[in-house]
C-alpha cells in the first residue's frame, strides 16, 4: 500500500516537473519568429507562405481538408494492403467499412480498433498508415491548441496564426525528436523494432510458438506522446512486446500526460498570466487524483465474488493481489490503476489491462473521465475542452451575480456562448444518441461479451470512447460489424471536429475583441476559488448529462456485485 | 464598437479555401513519407545497431535453437516445470482450421477473457482452475490459491507469476525432478524480477527464465516430445 503510494507520488512529481521542460519548449514552437532550413523546405514543397496570417475560418478549413486528404491516403493504403510488397504473412486488405472505421479512428486521434493488429495489418501499414496518422493527428490537435491559445491571447486581431507553421513545427520540433529518443529506450527495455513480420520458436515443452514482431517501438512512442492509443497488437499495451517492463509502463504514462499538462503552462505563458495556466493545471490534477483513488481502491480490494472460492487476493510481500483478471503481473494494481486513469484522462485509449474486467467502480472511472473529456484530455483538445468549460463557468457565475461574464479581459457574449454550447452538446448528443440507437437495435445483443448491466456498459463505453476520441474499449464487445463500424466512425468524426471547429471559432471571435479593464465585478479566473468553481461546473454538467446512463451500467453493476448476482 | 470583427470575417469567408488544394494534397504525401516511413525506418536502423537482440524480439537460444522470447510467456503443462498463468488466447483447430480452439500462449493472436466481475463464465473458470491447481500441487481442498494462478492476464502472454504462486509450485517441481525443495526455492529467489529502481512494478518471477535455470541446474527434463 505504502509502496503503491510511492509509485503514484514519484510518477506525478515527474509529470509535474516535465511541465517546466516541455511547457517552455512548446511555447517557443508557437511563438518563435524564425524557421529552420527543413521547415523552409517543407513550406516550399507545400507551396505555402509561412507568414500568411489565417483567420479562424481559414485555419479551420486547412486543418479539416488536410486531415481529410491524409485520411483518404490512409484509406487507400489499407484497401490495397495485400497488393503492397514486404509482408511475408500476406495479410489481406481491410473491408471498406473496416478501413473507413480505421482511418476515421486514427485521423481523429481516437485509435478505436475494430481489428486486431497482429492478424490484419502488415508492417508497412503499421508504419505508413498507423504511425503516420498517429503523428499527424497529434500534430493537428497540438496545432489547433496553438491557434486557439493565440486567438485568446490577442486583442483586436483578425487572425489566429498560420496552421502550416504550427503543424510543421509541432511535428518536426516536438513529436519526431521526442519519439525517436524514447523509441530507443523502449527497444533497450525489450520492445521489438524490425521489418521482419514474425519469428517461430519451439518452446521448452516442444510446442510451436509464432512470435509476431515488427516496428513496435516507433509506434509505441507516438502512440502515447500523441495521446493516440492504438496498439500494434490486439491486446495493446498489455502485450509484453508493447510494454515489456514497469519502466516502459511508467514512460507510457508520463508520455501521455506530457503535452496535455505542458499546454497549461503554454496557455498561462502566452496570455501573460502564468497563474491562469497553473489554475487550469490544478483543475486537471484534482480531478485526476479523485479518479485515481477510486480506481485504485476498487481494484486493490479485488473481486468479492472470488473470495468464496478460496482465492487469495490480499496484497503481501510475495503476492500483488487485487482483481487480477485481465491484468499483467509485472505492473500489479498500482501501475495498472495509474495507467487506467491516465489513458482515459488524457484520452489516449491505450490499455495495459483489460478494462472490461475491471470492477464496476474501477470501470466507471474510464467511462466517466471520457464523458468529462477534460481531465488533462488529449493533445491540444484537452486544454481546449477545459477552456470550453471555463467559459461556461464564467457564464454561469456571471448570470448568478447579474453581470456580463468576462474571460481573459474580454466580454463573453451570445455568439461565443453558442459555439461553446455546440461543442458541449455535440459531445453529449453523440454519446447518448448513438448508445440509445444501438440499444434498440436487436442485433446489438450478438456483439455483447457480457450480459446484464455489463453488456450495456460495453455499448456505452464504445460510443463514449469513440466520441471522446479515446479508443479504448470494453474489448469483448464485437464492434467489427457494418453498423458499429459506421456509427462509431461517425461518433469519432463528430466528437473531433464538432468540438474542435466551434472552439477555433470562439478563438477567432475572441481574438477580434478588445479587452475591457478589470473592474470590481470582474471574476478573476486565476484563483483557487475559480479552479474550484471550474471543477464543480465540469462535474455538475457532466453529472447531469451522463449520470442516468452511468446508473444503468457500472453503478447498478456495483450494487448487483454487493448482492452477489451473477450473469 | 470596432468593426474590424466584421471586416475580417468578410475577408476570411472568401479566402478560407483559396489556394488550398496543393498544400493539402502535398502535405498528405510528404508527411506520410516523413512520419510513416523515414521516422520508423531510421528508428529501425539505429535500434538494430544499438540493441540487436531486443529489436528482434529478445529471443533466447539453447543449443543453438531459439526456444522463446524473454518477454513472452509460454504454456507449461508438465509437472517438472513451473506453470504460467491461465491464458485466454485461442488458435485454429489443427484438425479443422475453420474452427478456433483454446490455445494458451498463442503469441500470434494475443487475447483476454474480457469477462466482467459478475460473469458466470469467469467465476466457473476460476473455480475449476482453483480445484485443478490444488490437486496438481497437493494442497488441501480449502487451501488459499494465489489470485494470479487462476486469472487470465490481459495479453494472454504474461511471462510472470507471483512469488507466492512459484513457492507453492516449488513442492511439485522438486518432487517431479527428485531434487530438494530448498534448491528449487533458491532458484526461484535467484529469478525474482525486483521492482525497477526499487520503485516501479511488483516483484515477480519470469517463468521461462526460471524453468531454463531449473533445466540447467537440476536434472534436465525429458527431451522435448515430437
Amino acid at each position: 500500500m505504502g509502496y503503491d503510494l510511492n509509485q503514484f507520488i514519484v510518477v506525478l512529481a515527474i509529470m509535474t516537473g516535465l511541465v517546466f521542460v516541455t511547457g517552455p519548449w512548446l511555447k517557443r514552437i508557437f511563438t518563435a519568429p524564425g524557421h529552420n532550413i527543413i521547415e523552409r523546405g517543407t513550406y516550399r514543397l507545400l507551396g505555402v507562405d509561412p507568414a500568411e496570417p489565417m483567420s479562424w475560418k481559414r485555419y479551420g478549413a486547412v486543418l479539416l481538408l488536410s486531415n481529410a486528404a491524409m485520411m483518404l491516403l490512409g484509406y487507400l493504403i489499407l484497401r490495397i494492403q495485400q497488393l503492397l510488397p514486404g509482408d511475408s504473412l500476406g495479410r489481406s486488405s481491410q473491408t471498406p467499412d473496416l478501413a473507413f472505421n480505421t482511418v476515421a479512428s486514427f485521423i481523429t486521434n481516437t485509435n478505436w480498433q475494430a481489428y486486431s493488429g497482429e492478424t490484419s495489418l502488415s508492417n508497412l501499414s503499421q508504419m505508413a498508415v498507423i504511425t503516420f496518422l498517429m503523428t499527424v493527428s497529434a500534430a493537428t490537435g497540438v496545432a489547433a491548441a496553438g491557434g486557439f491559445i493565440r486567438g485568446l491571447s490577442r486583442k483586436s486581431a483578425g487572425d489566429i496564426g498560420n496552421y502550416w507553421v504550427d503543424f510543421t513545427r509541432v511535428t518536426y520540433r516536438l513529436l519526431l525528436p521526442f519519439c525517436f529518443v524514447l523509441a530507443l529506450i523502449y527497444v533497450w527495455q525489450g520492445m521489438p523494432q524490425t521489418l521482419t513480420a514474425d519469428t517461430v520458436v519451439t518452446t521448452l515443452e516442444g510446442a510451436r510458438q509464432q512470435l509476431i514482431i515488427g516496428p513496435v517501438a516507433s509506434l509505441e512512442t507516438i502512440k502515447h506522446i500523441g495521446t493516440n492509443g492504438g496498439g500494434f497488437f490486439g491486446m495493446n499495451a498489455a502485450h509484453p512486446f508493447e510494454n515489456p517492463t514497469p519502466l516502459t509502463n511508467t514512460l507510457h504514462i508520463l508520455s501521455m500526460l506530457l503535452i496535455p499538462s505542458a499546454l497549461t503552462y503554454v496557455f498561462g505563458s502566452m496570455i501573460a498570466n502564468r497563474k491562469q495556466g497553473w489554475s487550469f493545471f490544478a483543475a486537471f490534477f484534482v480531478m485526476f487524483l479523485g479518479f485515481l483513488a477510486l480506481v485504485y481502491g476498487a481494484e486493490h480490494a479485488g473481486n468479492p465474488m472470488l473470495s468464496p472460492l478460496g482465492i487469495d487476493q490480499a496484497q503481501t510481500a510475495t503476492l500483488g493481489g487485487g482483481n487480477m483478471e485481465g491484468k499483467e503481473l509485472r505492473f500489479g494494481i498500482a501501475q495498472t490503476s495509474l495507467f487506467v486513469t491516465t489513458t482515459t484522462a488524457a484520452t489516449t485509449g491505450s490499455v495495459d489491462s483489460m478494462h472490461a474486467s475491471l470492477t464496476p467502480l474501477g470501470g466507471l472511472v474510464p467511462i466517466a473521465q471520457m464523458m468529462l473529456n477534460n481531465v488533462f484530455g488529449g493533445d491540444g483538445v484537452g486544454l481546449i475542452n477545459l477552456v470550453t468549460y471555463a467559459i461556461l463557468t464564467v457564464f454561469l457565475v456571471g448570470m448568478m451575480i447579474g453581470r456580463t461574464p468576462e474571460f481573459l479581459g474580454k466580454k463573453v457574449e451570445a455568439r461565443e456562448m453558442k459555439f461553446v454550447m455546440l461543442a458541449v452538446l455535440a459531445h453529449a448528443f453523440s454519446i447518448l444518441g448513438f448508445t440509445a440507437l444501438a440499444c434498440v437495435m436487436p442485433s446489438t445483443v450478438d456483439s455483447l461479451a457480457n450480459m446484464g448491466p455489463h453488456g450495456f456498459s460495453e455499448v456505452l463505453y464504445a460510443y463514449t470512447s469513440g466520441t471522446a476520441n479515446n479508443g479504448s474499449a470494453f474489448a469483448g464487445f464485437n464492434a467489427n460489424t457494418p453498423f458499429f463500424n459506421t456509427t462509431i466512425g461517425l461518433a469519432m468524426l463528430v466528437g473531433r471536429y464538432l468540438t474542435l471547429l466551434p472552439m477555433l471559432a470562439v478563438a477567432g471571435v475572441m481574438a477580434a475583441k478588445t479587452t475591457v479593464p478589470a473592474g470590481p465585478g470582474t471574476l478573476s479566473t486565476a484563483t483557487p476559488l475559480f479552479t474550484g468553481l471550474l471543477v464543480f461546473v465540469v462535474l455538475v454538467v457532466g453529472g447531469l448529462t451522463f449520470l442516468p446512463a452511468l446508473a444503468l451500467g457500472p453503478i447498478v453493476e456495483h450494487l448487483l456485485m454487493l448482492s452477489g448476482t451473477t450473469f | 464598437m470596432h468593426n474590424d470583427q466584421s471586416t475580417s470575417a468578410d475577408l476570411s469567408a472568401t479566402s478560407a479555401f483559396k489556394g488550398i488544394a496543393r498544400p493539402v494534397l502535398v502535405s498528405a504525401l510528404l508527411f506520410m513519407v516523413v512520419t510513416g516511413l523515414a521516422y520508423p525506418l531510421a528508428t529501425t536502423g539505429v535500434a538494430n545497431l544499438l540493441f540487436p537482440s531486443q529489436a528482434q524480439g529478445s529471443l533466447i537460444e539453447r543449443n543453438g535453437q531459439a526456444i522463446g522470447s524473454r518477454q513472452i510467456g509460454q504454456y507449461f503443462a508438465r509437472p517438472e516445470y513451473f506453470h504460467s498463468r491461465p491464458s485466454a488466447t485461442s488458435g485454429p483447430d489443427p484438425q479443422d482450421p475453420s474452427k478456433t480452439v483454446d490455445q494458451p500462449y498463442n503469441a500470434g493472436a494475443s487475447a483476454a477473457s474480457n469477462q466482467g466481475v459478475l460473469s458466470k463464465k469467469l467465476l466457473t473458470a476460476v473455480e475449476q482452475r482453483a480445484i485443478a491447481y490444488r490437486q496438481e500441487n497437493g494442497l488441501a481442498a480449502n487451501a488459499a490459491v494465489p489470485v494470479d494462478a487462476v486469472t487470465a492476464s490481459g495479453s494472454g502472454l504474461d511471462p510472470h507469476i507471483s512469488i507466492a504462486n512459484a513457492n507453492i509450485q516449488a513442492q511439485r517441481v522438486a518432487r517431479a525432478r527428485g531434487v530438494a525443495v530448498d534448491r528449487v526455492l533458491a532458484l526461484i529467489n535467484e529469478n525474482v524480477d525486483r521492482p525497477q529502481f526499487g520503485l516501479f512494478g511488483d516483484p515477480r518471477v519470469n517463468v521461462l527464465a526460471l524453468n531454463l535455470a531449473l533445466d540447467a541446474a537440476a536434472a534436465p527434463a525429458r527431451p522435448a516430445a515430437q
